[in-house]
C-alpha cells in the first residue's frame, strides 16, 4: 500500500518537476490576481493562517527536519516576533518593513541564546530546555505589564502600508505578502539546504561523530541552525501581529508550540513542499469539519494516530525519485573517464519547489 | 611520524589504556590487533580527541597535538574512518564525500580527490546520486575509506573497516588498504581480523587489556606462537 502511494506521489512529482518554472509564473500570476479576487474575510483568515504555519513549518524544519533538533518551544520565538513588530510599531511608532526585519534579528538573537544549551544537551533533554523556555516567554509577556500590556495583549496594530498602499484583509494585500513572505522563506529554506552549511546540519543528523571527525565544527553548526530557525519563526509572528487586530499572550502558549511541530511532521520532516501541505491541513480541518461540533477534536486524534501509522514519514516525506543533480565537477570527472554522463535515475534529494 | 608516547585514558574510574605508546613511520601500515575491549577504539579515540588523555603525549611530525579538539584534527593531516562505516545515511554519496573535503578549500584539489576516489572504488561512481543509506554493507565502507581520504590526509586511521562485511568483501577492502598505502599513504589500521591485518602490515602492535604486550615485525609476530594461539586460531 505505501509503495503504491509512494509511486502516484513521484508521479505527481516528476510532473511538478517538468513544470516547474510553469509553477512558479503561475504562483506570481496568483499574486497578481488575489487583489481582485472577492475573497471572504472568514477565508482569508483560514489562507493567511496557513501561510503564517506553513512559515513556522519552515523555521522549524530547519532546526528539526535538517539538523534533528527537536525544539517544543518555537511558540516563544513566534511570541517573541510578533510582540516585537508589534510593539515596536504601535509604541515607538516604527515602519512595518522595519520592525519585520527586527522581529526576525531579536528572535534569531534569542535564539542563538537558546542555542547555547544546545550544545551540552541533546535529545530529549534539549527537548526539555526548548519547552520551559517557551513558558518563560508567556510568563514574561503576562508579567511585564509596563512594555507588553500583560494579559490584555497589544491592540490597534496598524496594517502595513506599501507605496501608499494598505495591506489588508478585505483587499487581499494581506494574502499577496503572505505568498511573497512564503516564497522568500521556502526558497531560501531550499537554498541553506544545499549549502555547504545545509549539508553539515544533515550530516550533524545523520551522525554527530562522523561529522565531527570531518572537521565540521558540531557546536557551531547547531547554533546556527537555531539562528536560521529563529529568524524565520520570527519573521512569521511580526508577519501574523499585523494579519490581527490584536494579538495576547495566550494566542502563543504550548498548544502553539505542539501545532507547529504537527505541521512539520505530518507534512514529511526536512521538506518544503510538506510544510505547506501540513500547514494546509492542519489549518483546514477544524473548518471544514465544523459540524462535528466538539467531535472534530475526537476526529483529529484519531486521524492523526491512523496516519502516524500508514505514512510516519509524514504526508508528502516520501524518497524523492528525481535525479539528483550532480555538481559540475563531478559531471567532469565522470564525462572525462567516459563513464555515464545522462543523469542518473535514482533516489535522490530534489524537491519539488515551494509553489503552494 | 605520528607518536604516541605513554598514554592513559580513564573512563570514569576504569582505566582504559595504561601507558600505551607506538609510533608509526611515513609511508607504513601499522596495525593495532587485540581481542575485545583492550583498548584499540580507545587509542583511535584519544588520537582524534574524542576520549580525553589523562596524561602522554600524541605528537605529530614533532608538533604536540594531545587533546586537540576533534574537529581540527582533521586540519593536522589526521583523518579517521570510524567504527562501524559511519556513513551519513541521507546524504548522496557525492554529498558524503563532499563532507569528507570539508576542510579542504582548493576546488583543484577536490576535484582532485574526487577523481582520486572515483578510481579507488569504482563501485561509488555507479552510485554518485544514490544516498548513502541505500547501499551494501562493502559500499559503505569503501563510501567510509572514500570520504576519509577526500581531506587528503597524511595519515589514515581506520578502525576495524572489515567489520560486518563478507569474507571476499574483506578481501577486496584489504588489498585496496594495501593500494591506498602504495600510493604513499599512512595507515594505522586497528583490526580484529588479526590474520588480514597482520598480511598487509609492516609493523604491528598487539594491545592487551589496555596494554601494548608484543610490538615489532608483522610477519615475524605472525609467527609467534602466542600471537597464533590467541589471535590467528592456530
Amino acid at each position: 500500500m505505501e509503495k503504491k502511494s509512494n509511486r502516484v506521489l513521484s508521479a505527481i512529482e516528476s510532473v511538478c518537476y517538468k513544470f516547474r518554472y510553469l509553477f512558479l509564473i503561475l504562483y506570481v500570476a496568483l499574486m497578481v490576481i488575489v487583489p481582485f479576487l472577492d475573497i471572504k474575510l472568514v477565508h482569508a483568515q483560514v489562507i493567511i493562517l496557513i501561510g503564517v504555519y506553513a512559515m513556522l513549518g519552515m523555521g522549524l524544519n530547519v532546526l528539526i527536519g535538517y539538523t534533528g533538533l527537536v525544539s517544543l518551544g518555537h511558540a516563544g520565538f513566534y511570541a517573541i516576533g510578533a510582540y516585537t513588530c508589534a510593539l515596536l510599531e504601535t509604541k515607538l511608532g516604527v515602519n512595518f518593513w522595519l520592525a519585520l526585519v527586527a522581529s526576525g534579528v531579536l528572535t534569531a538573537f534569542i535564539g542563538f541564546l537558546l542555542g547555547l544549551p544546545s550544545l551540552r544537551l541533546s535529545g530529549s533533554y534539549l527537548s526539555i530546555v526548548t519547552l520551559g523556555f517557551c513558558e518563560i516567554v508567556t510568563m514574561i509577556l503576562k508579567q511585564w505589564e509596563s512594555v507588553t500590556n500583560g494579559n490584555y495583549g497589544v491592540r490597534n496594530i496598524k496594517q502595513p502600508v506599501f507605496f501608499g498602499i494598505k495591506l489588508d484583509m478585505y483587499n487581499g494585500g494581506l494574502i499577496v505578502l503572505m505568498l511573497v513572505l512564503c516564497l522568500i522563506v521556502g526558497v531560501a529554506s531550499l537554498a541553506i539546504r544545499n549549502s555547504n552549511a545545509g549539508r553539515a546540519f544533515r550530516a550533524i543528523k545523520d551522525d554527530e561523530l562522523a561529522a565531527n571527525m570531518m572537521g565540521i565544527h558540531v557546536s557551531r553548526y547547531k547554533i546556527m541552525s537555531f539562528v536560521i530557525s529563529a529568524f524565520i519563526t520570527g519573521i512569521a509572528g511580526g508577519f501574523y501581529c499585523v494579519t490581527r487586530n490584536y494579538i495576547e499572550p495566550g494566542s502563543f502558549n504550548f498548544d502553539v508550540s505542539i501545532l507547529i511541530l504537527s505541521v512539520v511532521i505530518i507534512g514529511g520532516l526536512g521538506t518544503i513542499r510538506g510544510m505547506v501541505f501540513g500547514a494546509a491541513i492542519l489549518q483546514l480541518f477544524p473548518q471544514v469539519f465544523r459540524f462535528l461540533d466538539e467531535w472534530r477534536y475526537v476526529v483529529y486524534g484519531l486521524l492523526l494516530i491512523v496516519m502516524m501509522r500508514f505514512r510516519p514519514q509524514g504526508l508528502l516525506g516520501w524518497q524523492s525519485t528525481q535525479p539528483y543533480h550532480l555538481s559540475k565537477k563531478t559531471k567532469q570527472i565522470l564525462e572525462a573517464d567516459g563513464g555515464t554522463s545522462e543523469p542518473l535515475e535514482a533516489a535522490g534529494k530534489t524537491e519539488g519547489g515551494s509553489e503552494q | 611520524m605520528l607518536k604516541i608516547t605513554d598514554l592513559n585514558v580513564f573512563y570514569g574510574p576504569i582505566h582504559a589504556l595504561k601507558g600505551v605508546s607506538l609510533e608509526v613511520n611515513n609511508g607504513e601500515i601499522v596495525t593495532l590487533i587485540g581481542s575485545n575491549g583492550a583498548g584499540k577504539s580507545t587509542t583511535l579515540n584519544a588520537i582524534t580527541g574524542i576520549v580525553k588523555v589523562a596524561s602522554g603525549k600524541v605528537e605529530l611530525d614533532g608538533q604536540d597535538i594531545t587533546n586537540a579538539a576533534s574537529h581540527k584534527i582533521v586540519q593536522h593531516g589526521i583523518s579517521l574512518s570510524p567504527e562501524g562505516r559511519e556513513v551519513f545515511p541521507g546524504l548522496t554519496v557525492e554529498e558524503n564525500l563532499r563532507m569528507g573535503a570539508y576542510t579542504r578549500q582548493n576546488k583543484q584539489e577536490i576535484a582532485q580527490n574526487f577523481e582520486r576516489v572515483y578510481d579507488l572504488f569504482p563501485r561509488l561512481k555507479e552510485r554518485v546520486s544514490q544516498p548513502a543509506g541505500t547501499l551494501s554493507g562493502g559500499e559503505q565502507q569503501m563510501l567510509a575509506i572514500g570520504r576519509s581520504l577526500m581531506s587528503s590526509p597524511k595519515y589514515l586511521l581506520l578502525d576495524e573497516p572489515s567489520m560486518g562485511l563478507a569474507p571476499n568483501l574483506v578481501q577486496m577492502i584489504f588489498s585496496l588498504i594495501e593500494e591506498i598505502n602504495k600510493q604513499g599513504m599512512t595507515i594505522l589500521l586497528i583490526e580484529q581480523n588479526a590474520n588480514m591485518a597482520l598480511s598487509v602490515a609492516s609493523r604491528a602492535y598487539v594491545l592487551e587489556t589496555g596494554r601494548v604486550s608484543l610490538s615489532g615485525d608483522a610477519a615475524q609476530l605472525a609467527q609467534d606462537e602466542r600471537v597464533k594461539k590467541a589471535y590467528l586460531g592456530a
